[in-house]
């Protein structure tokens, strides 16, 4: 098994896994908590990418982290007003925000397709060069991201036993009963837009700075992936508390990080990679289903069976 | 007066094939305290009236003012501050995914939107609030605080409804058949919780039911609207004297048709 899958491999896969769990909390609130399908999520990935990048080429490598969240807010904001405001459809609202930040994000990265920054501090560097020695090296990104990425489930769940953050669980559960107090179901969709996109952006700046650069297709198929992360999360935790429904979709990003480790061990091809991630979603989706089926399917025999034995008698 | 309207119009579909005319110069002034129901057949404009007073749509025609206050153009989530509302499907008024603790607290940011920010949690002394008027339903559900609303029953539903619409009094509560979807039962528990509620706080209250005999025993008022009207709008003797049979048959009168509704024929025979 260690030969199978090193440290290195388990720790990349953890690292890639924190830093997309990010947008699988995103997710998380647009798409559980809202009930919206938010599709923006690529082109906002990216724009949050090419901000951090920008940023951090500037020598201020944290303000890169923020300015990407605020770009994010803007990009939420923008998906929001279409669809609460202008009536688009949201699935609608999603895709036209996403084909607007290509140009966008091609702008903020002076109209390359690539943004290398190497050679300036990045959050991972500062962070490690906090102390000295090898393991520390090694883990520090880890160690940096865990802590990042608990911060923001500790806000999360704060956030979401907050009036505020109550009013706007409740616009996702049940319209008619936000129509009947006296939430305003703009206000909290918007708002919760605005979290949603302000985590993706910071999953792309983290990204960026981990990587050390920016690419303009760097988000092509987040949203499948942070959806199959969401969906491995909810099927391992079930509707229970938010507490651990934010705790399962961590999980779930890092589940699916390992389940494509293995499958680029088993030396599966670059090219054929889209496809496997095609696979692995869709089997993610469909897990829950057919686990249904297969109970359902033990239950029918158990019971023809004590049919027959009862006849028997 | 808590509520006045006054000559409210509304056409569906205007200058269609489909056009309906929902509501057509309805008038209705309420003093607080006040207790109506109000009956007619299917399409009469009953429910597009209480949606009206709710704001879920601006009138074509006509204004609308509670307890004084011109609500006519005031957003629906702002008019729902001063009014509780309860529908007929008791599965409409909760949110399924979030504990009956966290439901109640949702009701309850109407009364707190000034003492308390965005950023509040539920404090220990609202939750020991929420523990006290659960205890008042008699069903248990002060101990299942904790549980989300999706697991309990739709009369446990309607129930905690109705708790959330008037837990703040209302200035005006509307219930749109609310008890309609529940069995006998409880039906009658959670209309005896809405007479009691209704009269310790004398809130004013319009009551719509397809139920003859609660048109005429529950309240003080009995309307009944047809055709985007209000045909008939008995209370004190006159409304003492009417018997079911005399309902049906004003309404005919003042409808000029036969009041065809199995549900009312039907409930007029089988409640008394």
């Amino acid at each position: 098994m260690t030969g199978f899958l090193t440290a290195g491999i388990i720790r990349t896969a953890l690292e890639f896994g924190l830093i997309y769990s990010l947008v699988t909390l995103a997710l998380f609130i647009s798409f559980s908590v809202l009930n919206i399908c938010d599709l923006s999520t690529d082109g906002c990935y990216t724009l949050g990418c090419a901000v951090g990048a920008i940023v951090t080429i500037a020598g201020h490598p944290v303000l890169g982290l923020l300015a990407a969240m605020a770009a994010g807010v803007c990009s939420g904001f923008v998906t929001a007003f279409l669809q609460t405001k202008l009536g688009v459809q949201s699935i609608l609202a999603g895709i036209i925000v996403n084909t607007g930040l290509y140009t966008i994000n091609l702008a903020v990265m002076g109209f390359s397709a690539n943004l290398s920054i190497f050679g300036t501090p990045t959050v991972f560097s500062l962070f490690r060069d906090l102390f000295p020695g090898d393991w520390w090296k090694a883990w520090s990104n880890l160690i940096l991201l865990l802590l990042l990425v608990l911060l923001v489930c500790a806000l999360l769940n704060w956030f979401l036993q907050t009036r505020l953050g109550l009013s706007i669980r409740a616009t996702g559960d049940s319209p008619a009963m936000v129509r009947a107090s006296s939430i305003n179901p703009v206000f909290t969709t918007i708002v919760g837009l605005c979290v949603a996109n302000a985590l993706t952006a910071l999953a792309g700046s983290l990204v960026g700075q981990y990587n050390k650069q920016s690419d303009i297709n760097l988000g092509t198929g987040m949203v499948t992936v942070a959806l199959a992360s969401l969906i491995i999360g909810e099927s391992m935790t079930g509707h229970r508390s938010v507490k651990w429904r934010i705790l399962g979709a961590v999980a779930g990003s890092c589940l699916y990080r390992f389940i494509v480790s293995v499958a680029l061990r088993l030396n599966v091809p670059t090219e054929a990679f889209k496809l496997v991630s095609a696979v692995i979603v869709a089997f993610a989706i469909a897990a829950p289903q057919a686990k249904k089926a297969f109970a359902l399917q033990r239950r029918k025999r158990a019971m023809i069976a004590a049919r027959t034995k009862g006849g028997a008698q | 007066m808590m509520l006045r309207i006054e000559g409210l119009y509304k056409t569906f579909n205007e200058g269609t094939v489909n056009e309906k005319k929902a509501l057509e110069n309805v008038s209705l002034e309420m003093e607080a305290g006040d207790f109506a129901t109000i009956v007619g057949s299917n399409g009469a404009g009953k429910s597009t009236l209480f949606n009206a007073i709710c704001g879920s749509f601006i009138p074509d025609a006509g204004s609308i003012e509670l307890d004084g206050e011109d609500i006519t153009f005031v957003p629906e989530h702002t008019r729902s501050r001063s009014i509780g509302r309860l529908f007929q499907d008791p599965l409409m008024g909760t949110a399924p995914h979030m504990t009956i603790e966290e439901n109640l607290s949702i009701a309850y940011l109407r009364a707190s939107r000034s003492r308390h920010s965005y950023f509040s949690r539920i404090t220990a002394k609202e939750k020991e609030l929420f523990r006290e008027q659960l205890s008042l339903l008699c069903m248990g559900l002060e101990d299942r605080m904790d549980s989300p609303v999706g697991l309990l029953s739709g009369g446990q539903r309607q129930a905690l409804t109705l708790l959330m619409a008037t837990m703040v009094t209302p200035k005006l509560l509307l219930l749109d058949e609310h008890t309609a979807a529940l069995d006998p039962a409880t039906a009658e528990k959670v209309l005896d919780l809405t007479k009691n509620i209704v009269s310790a706080r004398s809130i004013t209250c319009l009551m719509i039911t397809h139920n003859m005999n609660q048109a005429l025993t529950l309240g003080k008022r009995t309307l009944m609207m047809d055709g985007g009207h209000i045909v008939l709008d008995v209370s004190g003797e006159e409304r003492r004297g009417m018997t079911v049979e005399t309902l049906l048959e004003r309404f005919a009168a003042g409808a000029g048709e036969k009041f065809d509704n199995d549900r009312v024929l039907l409930s007029s025979r089988t409640e008394k």
